[in-house]
């Protein structure tokens, strides 16, 4: 009798510790959110990176968090662990409930998310993708980085001058299902096959943007093909985990790298002479040109159709292209000379 | 698994000592539900958004996976085995799906071929833990990398998207008006059937029995191997079902659909009063350990919890229940320790 008793206890005490974690954590932030959904007055723009944790979309949300800040709206940022698409939704459902102003998302499927979308824009949300894109019917504008052809001839032009234009190359990509990567390992190809016959691409190998998994097929890939002259990892996570391999291998100098990578993690790759160049935009830039995107929607200064411009603070005037996409501008190329001039 | 079984003190079913209500209402499903309305009540009096009708129908959709699969992995656990592949036949069935509705063939035979292969994903499992004999713990880990590996290997880099619109459509619709996903009933109707296998029929007792004592269950004329293998079936069949549902609400099949689910379902099967060691657990505390986890996850985020931190109260909430109930027994051991009774040591066990 007795002991029922006292686990009955216990068990209401872990209910009520439960509650007031549950209590604490929602009074501590009820104050943001913003008002309903639809409102033109409604600064309160969220943005949705793939996952948390990423220094890239750490990067984004900072350039996004300084527009938002300069046309006094309500910042917030909000994501899943993983970057998975199903995760996703459920913050896009979460968002809809809260009424925000504008999401913006970087997508985990281009249409996955599409639906959770959908009903977000029914309810008045305005939708925002920026540097991964859903289908172009559930949202109203894409922020891209840059076009995939830029891209894709930029780092192959940079590995054709690192590796003297001939011999074995890879890559080094992120998920296999991702928008971005897959498009651009597409156009290399092609653009391989014009402009550089005598570049061999071996093998595509995926790091899944997890650091140690890009590192350990680094080195896979090193040794099933010997006579590798170069990788391209046009992913972040994945040419900054493949440089930290090269660098204390014994493949350092012999083996190119370049891809797509932030300063702050290739800088001592670079300065160690691992690796001598590489590209990406601004992701700062990309965070700031979506949040004045998704204040010209809540403003109803344009509706994301083609030719529409709008005022993007100091990054000056862009205008809508076709398939409601607004272009950032072309990739970066950062190397030994200009590094040091960069802080993201 | 098994020696864990074959090594642990004799435990008890029930306590027939004790009266009626308190053998329905002091248990440890009981304590779950009652968090459950506890933490749904506090979330709507204090979680802005929380209390609106759409935030159940989300809910519903969210976590209809990890019920579905819950219902024979329930029963599984209750043998005292395990299947840690139904997180890969959910991304295997959705890839199947999408790769025959891509080749051309008619969607429902797409879906039953999914089935059908969920169906012989879950016999292999059951296959290796009955007829070989090996741990359901090893075999399943191994099914795991194997089924996703094979749904990855299928589709390779793309996803498939292009689905009927009548069976989407379906996956999100709403009944008449209200803000009940129609999804439910699938659920509802399942839940109908394992609650009647598993309560009600002998086939259900052999289960409890199998969990409390293999040999025992043995010589008592239950089919101990028969009844595991048809579990494992099950599994892998509910499992696909899953599947289909998954990539007909997101409109997407993808190798990687679903990936982690299955330590969801567990968390939430375990915390449901499942025990590890099997025998014990019922249907209800496990079908409010799945809301609990699931309404959990949903008021933290409407108060912009952040992702890490939701996980972080899941699996403390998880590590307390458990350790709430290894606490308790022990408890209870010692208190009776001087007139050492069997009944006592065997409590503590459970």
């Amino acid at each position: 009798m007795f002991h029922k008793k006292s686990r009955a206890a216990a068990m209401a005490a872990l209910a009520v510790s439960v509650a007031l974690i549950a209590t604490g954590c929602a009074a501590g932030d009820s104050g943001s959110g913003g008002g309903e959904g639809g409102d033109s007055g409604n600064l309160a723009i969220t943005f949705l990176p793939k996952n948390l944790g990423n220094p890239y979309f750490d990067t984004s949300s900072s350039g996004a968090k300084e527009a938002i800040e300069e046309f006094d709206g309500t910042f917030a940022e909000v994501g899943p662990a993983e970057a998975t698409p199903d995760a996703q939704v459920s913050y896009i459902n979460t968002l809809t409930q809260q009424g925000v102003g504008a999401i913006a998302v970087s997508a985990n499927d281009p249409e996955a998310i599409c639906d959770a979308l959908n009903e977000a824009r029914d309810a008045g949300v305005k939708v925002v993708t920026f540097d991964s894109d859903t289908n172009p019917d559930c949202r109203d504008l894409f922020i891209n980085q840059a076009d995939a052809e830029g891209i894709a001839k930029v780092q192959v032009d940079l590995i054709a001058e690192q590796i003297g234009g001939a011999g074995e190359i890879a890559i080094l990509s992120a998920s296999a299902n991702a928008t971005n990567q897959n498009a651009w390992i597409e156009m290399m190809e092609e653009y391989l096959a014009s402009d550089y016959p005598d570049i061999t691409l071996v093998e595509t190998v995926y790091g899944d943007d997890d650091d140690q998994t890009s590192f350990d097929k680094t080195a896979a890939l090193l040794q099933t093909h010997p006579d590798l002259k170069g990788i391209i990892s046009p992913t972040t996570v994945g040419i900054a985990a493949a440089a930290r391999y090269l660098s204390t291998s014994d493949y350092k100098g012999k083996v190119a790298l370049t891809g797509l990578g932030t300063p702050n993690q290739m800088r001592e790759y670079v300065e160690d002479e691992t690796v001598t160049a590489f590209a990406l935009w601004n992701p700062a830039d990309l965070g700031y040109l979506a949040a004045f995107a998704s204040k010209a929607l809540i403003e109803g200064d344009i509706t994301g159709e083609e030719g529409d411009s709008f005022d993007a603070g100091k990054l000056g005037e862009y205008e809508v292209g076709a398939d409601g996409v607004v272009l950032l501008g072309d990739p970066f190329v950062f190397d030994a000379e200009n590094i040091g001039d960069f802080v993201f | 698994m098994t020696t864990a079984t074959a090594t642990a003190p004799v435990r008890t079913y029930r306590d027939y000592d004790r009266p009626l209500w308190q053998r329905l209402l002091l248990t440890r499903e009981m304590a779950i539900i009652a968090l459950l309305v506890i933490v749904a009540i506090v979330a709507t009096a204090t979680v802005r958004g929380f209390g609106q009708p759409i935030t159940f129908t989300y809910l519903i959709l969210d976590v209809t996976p990890i019920l579905l699969i819950a219902l024979p992995m329930t029963l599984i656990m209750i043998t005292g085995e395990i299947d840690l592949s139904v997180a890969s036949i959910v991304g295997l069935s959705s890839v199947l799906t999408g790769v025959l509705t891509q080749a051309g063939v008619p969607f429902e035979a797409a879906i039953v071929v999914a089935l059908v292969a969920g169906a012989i994903a879950g016999a292999v499992n059951g296959f290796l833990v009955t007829v070989v004999g090996l741990p359901s713990l090893a075999v399943t880990i191994g099914t795991l990398a194997l089924y996703r590996g094979l749904a990855v290997g299928l589709l390779g880099t793309t996803a498939v998207t292009d689905f009927p619109d009548f069976w989407t459509d379906l996956a999100k619709m709403k009944l008449g008006g209200s803000n009940v996903p129609a999804v439910l009933l699938l659920f509802l109707a399942l839940l109908v059937v394992f609650v009647v296998l598993l309560h009600f029929t002998p086939f259900g007792r052999g289960i409890y029995a199998i969990g409390l004592s293999k040999s025992a269950a043995h010589f008592s004329g239950v089919h101990v191997e028969r009844t595991k293998f048809l579990l494992f079936v099950m599994s892998g069949t509910i499992a696909a079902l899953a599947g289909i549902y998954y990539t007909l609400r997101f409109g997407s099949a993808r190798g990687d659909n679903a990936t982690g689910l299955e330590l969801q379902v567990i968390a939430a099967v375990v915390l449901g009063g499942v025990s590890v060691f099997g025998g014990r657990g019922a249907i209800h505390g496990v079908i409010a350990g799945v809301l609990l986890i699931g309404i959990l996850a949903s008021a933290l985020r409407l108060a912009n919890v952040t992702s890490d931190v939701i996980n972080i109260i899941t699996g403390v909430l998880l590590v307390a229940s458990v350790v709430s109930n290894s606490f308790l027994a022990w408890l209870r051991t010692r208190r009776r320790a001087p007139g050492g009774t069997a009944r006592a040591r065997a409590s503590a066990a459970g």
